[in-house]
């Protein structure tokens, strides 16, 4: 699925992330895990072609056995190409915008591709009705998964908190990704809302996409990652399932041992 | 009563320093140069004015029972006044040229002039988000485009229209890739020197344009092919329908283009709005970051919307030239721009509806005014309001200055705010 290489960033003088090696497998929750600093974000924004790495691949392999060379595409093609969707840590949706409209922008490769780029659809009708009621019926579907249907035509930015997590993560979901990252996805939740979003991730890996997970709530982590990566300082110290990172004592002695106490939370 | 009296006092000492330079003096031609004029009475009639409406405001927001915000309470249009406000405002242009009155029709094409400028930059501010200061570059691409190919190549009109517009496009994707990177105050002050450098380089190409003289005798429109003009041969008008030809018929001809259009403009921004492309404009004003996460060709976007906007910035450029019959580097100043930004912003960002009205209230209402005032100068006898009027195109900035303040802090959003969402569930 997604390989990464020794994947190394540097910003000037700072190493953030030092020659990472690591795989998520396909169908898998595979989680990043680490106390603050540790370089997950950067992971994350090499990933998604936010940032272009300092040395180091990172390869995409698709069911269908496509592959891609992640470090070397430019941003947007990662989402349209590569199928690789990411949400943010600081929610970043189009908040004056409808929440309708927000899963349409999503697909607007699929349903731009229909206008005959733009151009033909000023016209005519012609095809592009077809391809916007499909769209429309798959933001349905995502609304009814999210418990967001009846706000449908409010502006995203209205909804609560909580709501504006799911919002996002249906959003990504409607660009039919592969890989789906996701930026501390249950930070700021109810215990309530952490659940509903466990369920939610679950239920989205069970659909076929892969997650790549970077949180700090350690019960999400603990109880729906198949697989967990540790950073500390730009390194990984640990990479294992949940049973074996717990109780790996680099995992404790970077999380408990210096001075880092307020991340084991 | 004492606090109101002595905000009044103050608002009306800040109005005398700056209207007594700005008002109460005057230049005019005399026989030795210039010569300075002091105008104390039209000073202080401002003075007084600002006195009296500061005081009066202060009473009546600290009346007794009174709530704060009512004005902008009362201000609330009530919802569905668009709906039926739209059509009649189309259907008043339309009939507008059945007066047959030459000032109102002259007065209708330039409003509806602006209009189209206005509904043109509203793609690029209010849908896509960029802050553009250089609009008029395209408008003046547009109307040199037009006017050196007819002086050149001796093609007509309605030729010149597409390729005038396509032209502008290409000036505004030109435009569009330098500043890709830019946004908000970075990427205004470059459209801006990109609006300067266009009439820089219109005044100083002077083998191309002619320089500061401009262009002369740009050919009229034509009505499938005939000619709208006094002598009466069979390829005119007036000739070929057997009527009498009159300045008027070309007059309400030229409205009607330009009225066609400004709604030609309408209904592709309307159409582009529903269809993913100006989706993807609107997402790209709301967050860029997220757009490119969801595989958005940010480049691309961009770039459309300053080549759909400069497009229709060309067209009208090309009915501008057309109509005056004569352009120089002088019609395409930064204050062009301007006006034209502050009929969208004042309209509310994005608001199509919004932006028509405040090209009516700002371009139509400014001359209304001045007619006004020069009847009631001429009636009364007066020199006061007739000297005003004269003085009135002086002080549009000033208005446009004025209006936009009292929306800052009456309607923020616009005379017309929210936004129609796209599509409904």
């Amino acid at each position: 699925m997604l390989t990464v290489t020794d994947l190394t960033m540097r910003f000037g003088g700072l190493t953030a992330v030092d020659r990472l090696s690591f795989e998520a497998r396909p169908g898998d929750i595979t989680a990043v895990i680490g106390p603050n600093g540790a370089g997950k974000t950067t992971v994350f924004n090499c990933v998604t072609g936010f940032y272009r790495p300092s040395s180091g691949g990172i390869a995409l392999r698709h069911a269908d056995g496509a592959s891609f060379e992640l470090a070397r595409m430019p941003g947007h093609r990662i989402a349209a190409r590569a199928k690789v969707a990411r949400t943010f840590q600081n929610i970043r949706l189009f908040a004056g915008m409808t929440v309708l409209e927000n899963l349409l922008v999503a697909q607007h490769n699929t349903l731009m591709a229909a206008t005959g780029f733009g151009v033909v659809a000023i016209l005519g009708p012609g095809r592009y009705r077809a391809a916007e009621r499909a769209g429309i019926e798959k933001a349905r579907h995502w609304l009814d998964r999210i418990g967001l249907t009846d706000r449908a035509n409010d502006p995203a930015g209205a909804l609560p908190y909580g709501a504006q997590r799911r919002l996002e993560i249906a959003r990504a979901m409607c660009i039919d990704p592969v890989l789906l990252c996701l930026d501390e996805p249950a930070a700021g939740l109810n215990p309530r809302e952490s659940e509903e979003l466990n369920q939610l991730l679950l239920g989205i890996r069970d659909g076929g996409c892969s997650l790549l997970l970077i949180e700090h709530d350690m019960g999400v982590v603990m109880r729906i990652s198949d697989h967990i990566v540790v950073l500390d300082h730009g390194k990984k110290i640990a990479d294992g399932t949940p049973g074996e990172v717990r109780t790996d004592p680099a995992v404790i002695a970077a999380y408990l041992g210096e001075g880092d106490e307020e991340d084991a939370a | 009563m004492r606090p109101a009296v002595r905000d009044a006092v103050l608002s009306a000492l800040i109005a005398l320093g700056l209207f007594a330079p700005m008002v109460g003096l005057v230049l005019s031609n005399g026989e030795q140069g210039l010569e300075l004029h002091g105008r104390p009475l039209a000073a202080a009639v401002v003075v007084a004015l600002v006195f009296f409406g500061r005081l009066g405001m202060h009473l009546w927001t600290h009346r007794p029972g009174h709530e704060a915000r009512t004005i902008r309470k009362s201000l609330k249009v009530p919802a569905g006044t668009s709906k039926f406000l739209a059509p009649a405002l189309l259907a008043a242009a339309v009939l507008l040229p059945l007066t047959g009155s030459r000032y109102y029709v002259d007065l209708g094409t330039l409003v509806l002039t602006y209009v189209m400028l206005g509904w043109g930059l509203n793609i690029v501010v209010g849908l896509a988000g960029l802050l553009d200061l250089g609009y008029v570059a395209f408008y003046a691409v547009g109307a040199y485009s037009y006017a050196l190919l007819a002086e050149t190549f001796g093609l007509g009109f309605w030729t010149c229209l597409p390729l005038a517009g396509i032209l502008a496009a290409f000036a505004g994707i030109l435009l569009g890739f330098p500043v890709l990177r830019l946004r908000g105050d970075y990427l205004a002050i470059v459209t801006l020197a990109f609006g300067e450098i266009i009439r820089v380089v219109l005044i100083n190409w002077v083998e191309l344009t002619h320089g500061p003289n401009g262009i002369t005798d740009i050919p009229r429109p034509t009505l499938f092919g005939l000619r709208f003009s006094m002598d009466d041969g069979d390829d005119t008008v007036a000739g070929f329908f057997g009527i009498e030809a009159e300045t008027i018929q070309r007059v309400i001809f030229l409205y009607y283009v330009i009225l066609a259009l400004a709604l030609l403009t309408n209904w592709v921004t309307l159409r582009l709005r529903r269809m993913p492309l100006g989706r993807a404009w609107e997402a790209l004003r709301e967050d860029e970051i997220a757009c490119k996460s969801l595989g958005i060709n940010v480049t691309n976007t961009k770039l459309t919307a300053f080549a759909t906007g400069a497009l229709f910035g060309g067209f009208a450029g090309a009915f501008f030239a057309t109509r005056q019959a004569f352009i120089s580097p002088e019609s395409f100043t930064f204050i062009e721009s301007a006006t034209v930004l502050a009929i969208v912003v004042l309209g509310g960002l994005g608001s199509q509806l919004g932006v028509a009205l405040a090209a009516l209230v700002m371009v139509g209402g400014l001359e209304m005014l001045r007619d006004l005032l020069s009847t009631i100068g001429e009636q009364m006898g007066s020199e006061l309001f007739s000297g005003l009027a004269g003085e009135l195109p002086t002080y549009r900035m000033l208005i446009f200055g004025l209006a936009l303040v009292v929306m800052m802090v009456l309607r923020p959003r616009g005379l017309v705010s929210g936004r129609t969402p796209t599509a409904r569930l």
